[in-house]
Order: C-alpha cells, then sequence, then structure tokens
C-alpha cells in the first residue's frame, strides 16, 4: 500500500453553534484520486479547507505529509504551502494578471529563476493543461469557464507539488469538457504522480477517474472506499446520493 | 369540454349542521369573494363542505378550505370535507399530507436587549479591528526584516492611482475651499477696514486644518471605498484564498502597500491642497477688495510661521493609516454575497471620515494644549 499521504482523525467542527463535521476520520495515500463526497451542506469543502489550511476544525487533528498542520510554525507552514497546488471552484484567478502573469508570480515569489526560463516553464504549464498559447496573454475575464479552470489547473501545478486540491473541478462545465478535464486530471495523475484530492458532485467524475473516496452525512462519514465497496454498503444516503435503482449508477 | 363556471358557495345553515355547497372552478382568478365572504362569515354549528360538483381545483382552492376547516375547528365546529374528486383529493394530499404546523413569529425582544446586542456587537467589532491592526503589523514586521517581500511595484501603482490621479478633484475642492474662506472673510474684514488680514486667515485656517481635512476627506471617498471594494471583490472570486494557500500573505499584498502608498502621498496632496487653496484666496482677495498678488505674498511670508504648515501636513500619515486601515479591513469584512460589497464600502467610508474628523479634534486639542 502506498504510503499515507493525508490523515485526518476525529474531525469536529463547529460554526457557533452549527455544528459540521462530529467526529470525521479519513485517509488518504499517495497517488491516489481522492473524493470528499456528501450532498450540499454535509461539509466538504469545510473539510477541504481545513485541509488546505484556510480555516482550523474546532477539534480533532489533521496530518499532512506527516506533519500536523494545527502546530506548524509559521515557516514550516509556508514549505508546506509550496507542496501542494489548489484549484478553486471559482478559480480564484487574480482578475489584475493575465494568465501567465498569475502563474508567473508563483516562480517569482518562489524561486530565482531567469525571466526567459519562467516564461518556457509557463507555456509548458500552459500547454500542458490543454490551453492554447495565446492564452498567456488573455485577462481572466477573457476566458470562458473551462478556459479558467484549465488556467486555474495551469497555475495550481505551477511548482510542481506533490498533492494537487481541486474544488468541483467540473462544476459549471458542459459535459464534453467535463470529461476532458476527468481525462486530464487522470493523465496528470500518472504522469506527475500526483495525489490529487477533490470535492465533486459529479457522478461521472466519480464513476471514471475517482480510486477511493469518502462519503459524508449527518455530520458524520457515513462510508469511505472504492466504488465497489461502498455501493455494496446498504444505507440510505449511498442510495440516495449515489441514485441506487434509477439512472445513476450501477454496481 | 370542462365546465369553467367560476367558483360559488353557497351556505345552508341549520341549527344542527352547516352545510357549505361549493361549485365551479376553485381556482385562483375565481376566490376573492369566497374569501371575503368566509372570512365575515361565523359558524353556527359543524360545517360540512360540500365539494362534489367542484369543476377545477388548484393550491389556491385548497388552502382556502384547508384555512377554514382549521378556523372552524379552533372555533370549536367540527369541519369535514365530503364528495370531493380522486384527483382533487390527491391534491389536497400533496399540499396537505400532514397538518402543517403555524410557526410562531419571532419573539420580539425589548429595547433593552436590542441596546445590549447592539453594544455588544460594536465592542466585538472594535476587537476585531484591533486583532486585524495587530496582525497587520506582526506582518509588517516580518516584512521589514526580509525587505525582498515588501511589494514596491505595488506601492507605485498605488501611489499614481490613489494619489496621482486624485490631483484634479483635490485641487478643484481646494481651490474652491480657499475661495469660500476669503469670500466670508472679506465681508467681515472689511468692516474693521482690516482686509489685508485676510492673508493670514487664509494662510493659517487652510494649512493648518482646512487643506488637511477637506484632502483627507476626499481620499477616504475616493480610494477607501475604492480599497474595500477591491479586497471585497477578490474575496468573493476567491482570490484572497488562493494567496493564503499559496503563501502569499494578504496583509502583505494586499493592506500594507495600500497603507504605505497613501502614507506618501496624502502629506504630498496636503501640500498641493495648500498651495490651490491659497490660490483660491489670493484670487478672491484681489477681485473683491483689491489686494495685488505680490502683497499677498509679501504678507503671507511674515504672516504665517512654518509650525502651522508642517503642523497640516504632519496630520497626513495619520490620516492615511486611518483611511487605508478602515479601507481594507472593511474590504476583508466582505463575505460572498454581493450586496456585502455595498454594505461594507459605505461602511468604510462613513467610518474613515468619522475616524479621520475624530482624529483631527484630537490634533487639535492636543496641539493647543502644548501651545503648538
Amino acid at each position: 500500500m502506498n504510503p499515507i499521504v493525508i490523515e485526518a482523525r476525529d474531525i469536529v467542527t463547529c460554526f457557533g453553534e452549527n455544528l459540521i463535521h462530529d467526529s470525521i476520520s479519513c485517509t488518504i495515500r499517495e497517488n491516489e484520486i481522492y473524493a470528499l463526497l456528501g450532498g450540499s451542506g454535509s461539509g466538504k469543502s469545510t473539510l477541504l479547507r481545513e485541509m488546505i489550511m484556510l480555516g482550523a476544525p474546532t477539534s480533532g487533528t489533521l496530518r499532512v505529509f506527516g506533519k500536523d498542520i494545527a502546530n506548524l510554525s509559521l515557516v514550516e507552514a509556508q514549505k508546506l504551502r509550496q507542496k501542494w497546488g489548489v484549484l478553486f471552484q471559482a478559480g480564484g484567478l487574480y482578475s489584475s494578471l493575465t494568465v501567465g502573469e498569475n502563474i508567473a508570480l508563483l516562480y517569482e515569489e518562489y524561486t530565482d529563476l531567469p525571466p526567459n526560463l519562467i516564461h518556457e516553464l509557463i507555456k509548458l504549464k500552459i500547454d500542458l493543461v490543454g490551453l492554447p498559447p495565446h492564452a498567456i496573454h488573455l485577462y481572466p475575464s477573457e476566458l470562458s469557464g473551462g478556459m479558467v479552470k484549465r488556467a486555474a489547473l495551469a497555475r495550481a501545478l505551477a511548482l510542481d507539488p506533490k498533492l494537487l486540491f481541486l474544488d468541483e473541478p467540473t462544476s459549471g462545465l458542459d459535459p464534453l469538457s467535463s470529461r476532458q478535464f476527468d481525462a486530464l486530471i487522470r493523465q496528470l495523475r500518472d504522469l506527475l504522480g500526483l495525489t490529487v484530492v477533490m470535492v465533486t458532485h459529479d457522478l461521472d467524475t466519480i464513476h471514471h477517474i475517482v480510486d477511493r473516496f469518502v462519503l459524508l452525512g449527518e455530520k458524520r462519514v457515513i462510508a469511505e472506499g472504492t466504488l465497489e465497496e461502498v455501493l455494496s454498503i446498504n444505507h440510505p444516503i449511498v442510495d440516495y446520493f449515489f441514485q441506487k435503482g434509477t439512472h445513476g449508477i450501477q454496481s | 369540454m370542462q365546465n369553467t363556471s367560476p367558483a360559488t358557495l353557497s351556505i345552508l345553515s341549520s341549527s344542527s349542521r352547516t352545510l357549505l355547497v361549493c361549485e365551479g372552478a376553485w381556482t385562483l382568478n375565481h376566490l376573492a369573494k369566497i374569501a371575503t365572504e368566509l372570512e365575515s362569515y361565523k359558524a353556527v354549528s359543524p360545517i360540512i363542505w360540500d365539494v362534489s360538483n367542484v369543476t377545477e381545483l388548484d393550491s389556491a382552492g385548497a388552502t382556502l378550505w384547508n384555512l377554514y376547516s382549521n378556523r372552524f375547528q379552533k372555533e370549536g365546529f367540527n369541519s369535514e370535507i365530503i364528495g370531493s374528486k380522486d384527483d382533487h383529493l390527491q391534491l389536497y394530499n400533496l399540499l396537505y399530507p400532514h397538518p402543517k404546523e403555524d410557526i410562531p413569529l419571532p419573539k420580539r425582544r425589548g429595547w433593552l436587549y436590542s441596546l445590549g446586542l447592539e453594544t455588544h456587537l460594536f465592542l466585538q467589532g472594535i476587537g476585531r479591528f484591533l486583532n486585524f491592526l495587530g496582525e497587520a503589523f506582526v506582518v509588517l514586521l516580518y516584512s521589514l526584516r526580509h525587505p525582498s517581500t515588501i511589494r514596491y511595484r505595488s506601492i507605485s501603482s498605488h501611489i499614481i492611482t490613489a494619489g496621482f490621479d486624485a490631483l484634479p478633484i483635490i485641487a478643484v475642492s481646494a481651490f474652491l475651499i480657499g475661495v469660500v474662506i476669503a469670500f466670508q472673510s472679506i465681508v467681515q474684514l472689511q468692516k474693521f477696514g482690516a482686509d489685508i488680514l485676510i492673508v493670514d486667515m487664509i494662510g493659517i485656517s487652510l494649512t493648518r486644518e482646512l487643506a488637511p481635512l477637506i484632502t483627507a476627506i476626499v481620499i477616504a471617498g475616493r480610494s477607501g471605498s475604492a480599497f474595500t471594494a477591491q479586497i471585497g471583490a477578490m474575496k468573493m472570486t476567491q482570490e484572497i484564498d488562493a494567496m493564503k494557500t499559496m503563501g502569499f500573505h494578504p496583509y502583505l499584498f494586499l493592506v500594507w502597500p495600500r497603507v504605505i502608498a497613501l502614507m506618501i502621498v496624502l502629506p504630498l496632496l496636503i501640500f498641493f491642497a495648500d498651495i490651490i487653496g491659497i490660490f483660491g484666496g489670493m484670487v478672491i482677495a484681489n477681485t473683491q477688495s483689491h489686494l495685488s498678488y505680490t502683497e499677498f505674498i509679501n504678507r503671507l511670508q511674515g504672516a504665517l510661521p512654518i509650525k502651522h504648515f508642517i503642523i497640516g501636513i504632519v496630520k497626513g500619515p495619520f490620516f492615511a493609516i486611518l483611511i487605508a486601515m478602515v479601507g481594507t479591513y472593511r474590504g476583508f469584512q466582505v463575505s460572498s454575497s454581493t450586496e456585502s460589497i455595498g454594505r461594507y464600502t459605505t461602511k468604510s467610508v462613513v467610518n474613515a471620515i468619522f475616524l479621520v474628523i475624530a482624529c483631527d479634534a484630537l490634533f487639535s486639542i492636543l496641539l493647543t494644549e502644548l501651545k503648538l
């Protein structure tokens, strides 16, 4: 079995009096495409945000690359952040910069590479995610929804992270673009040896590229494992989520 | 063809029971009259709704039956519906699968409660702002130890947008203030034949108080609001989140460049406003009381001690910190809803202007006590 990349143990999260997570645990291993699933409001995005240190759980431990992220010094946190890339649902591209500049920013901040090498790297990343070469000079507002996702992915991949977080990567894309994006993610995983953690609602994505996932519901973990493993569980939320018996996924 | 004659209700009342005979199409458009009729009707005996001749039913009709059945039951009379068609019954059961409970209105709190709540929120807000300032200064200390993290490019671009681009509006405002002061004073001073004192009046009041205040207020309205809106929009598009995950501290990238740029620019703008304002006064003094420009300037050199000018300029960086800090702080408070950008932009301008005036008052008291 591959080594563990992210380990969540007994995560409890409250917003005021509103309990989001009631003791959630899950394990993500190297080189797998892992999904956080659940209905709206089940706290999967919150869990993702906690993994990337945008929010802290009320209690419980989260280990990323073996480090407890609650007790990191500023410098350690900074180092850890450079080991992962994040693709936000809305892209999160800096709207005042072009696509190229968005990617260049990371190299300029964190490396001492000469400008022409940075330029080559940017072209490579843009090509890698399947954007046309001229996209490098476009501003985020001039991109279509699918291109925004690809540009954001290119930026997430800039520092060659080992870990990639995707927040609803296919939301807002048409079915064909969604499948292309899925294929791209899998290709990148195979090519670059990435570990991918994603939040998604897309049953096709789950079916086609996700290796393992955790299903959240009722503030807890309903099931964790591969699709076959989870579908064999008899639980109303499993049935509901995968629309068993209707036009959803058949085991 | 379905019979779509409008809904009718006939009430056949006896001491043992009341028959409400419903006929026609009980749909939204036809029910107004019946509803008013039922509203004023007082039940005298158990109610039976005979709905066998209802041709059409929609949610409005079903709701009406439900509402008045419940009312009659509350008044102590049994109420039942007989003779309903299957599809109507299905609709009714779909809408009212089980009795819906009345949700009581949230209890209204007394004024004391609201006062307490508002006070609590206000204090909490101050606490949050102090928190923001604290974190910003920690980041600044870090940044000063690592000068390569200072965003010089960003600072210079904010100097242009918040400073240079503001020159025209500052010029117009300062000129008009100079004109207004001159006009008002000349009328009074002429009564004493002391026209020449207009120079002292304009020189001191503008450089010490009015130019800094007017400049700060214009900048608060112009740049303070812009800061809030820019950062708020970045928060909504998840740009701030993206920055954090890349390890770019947003305060380093967004707050300090704006604060530093404004601290550099505001004293310069005040100086500019001083010149234009005095020029405005000079023009009016020349036209209204025939005081020549040379005379005015000669007098000004003697009448305006340098300390007034310096006090005015020194206020600049303080006002700048207040405006920029409030503007950026409010920007970070924007949540994911679009209307919150508007709300916090308004708050930012109002807070900034208030703080500038309060700070100016503080300066006034302090400096007077120090006999400056």
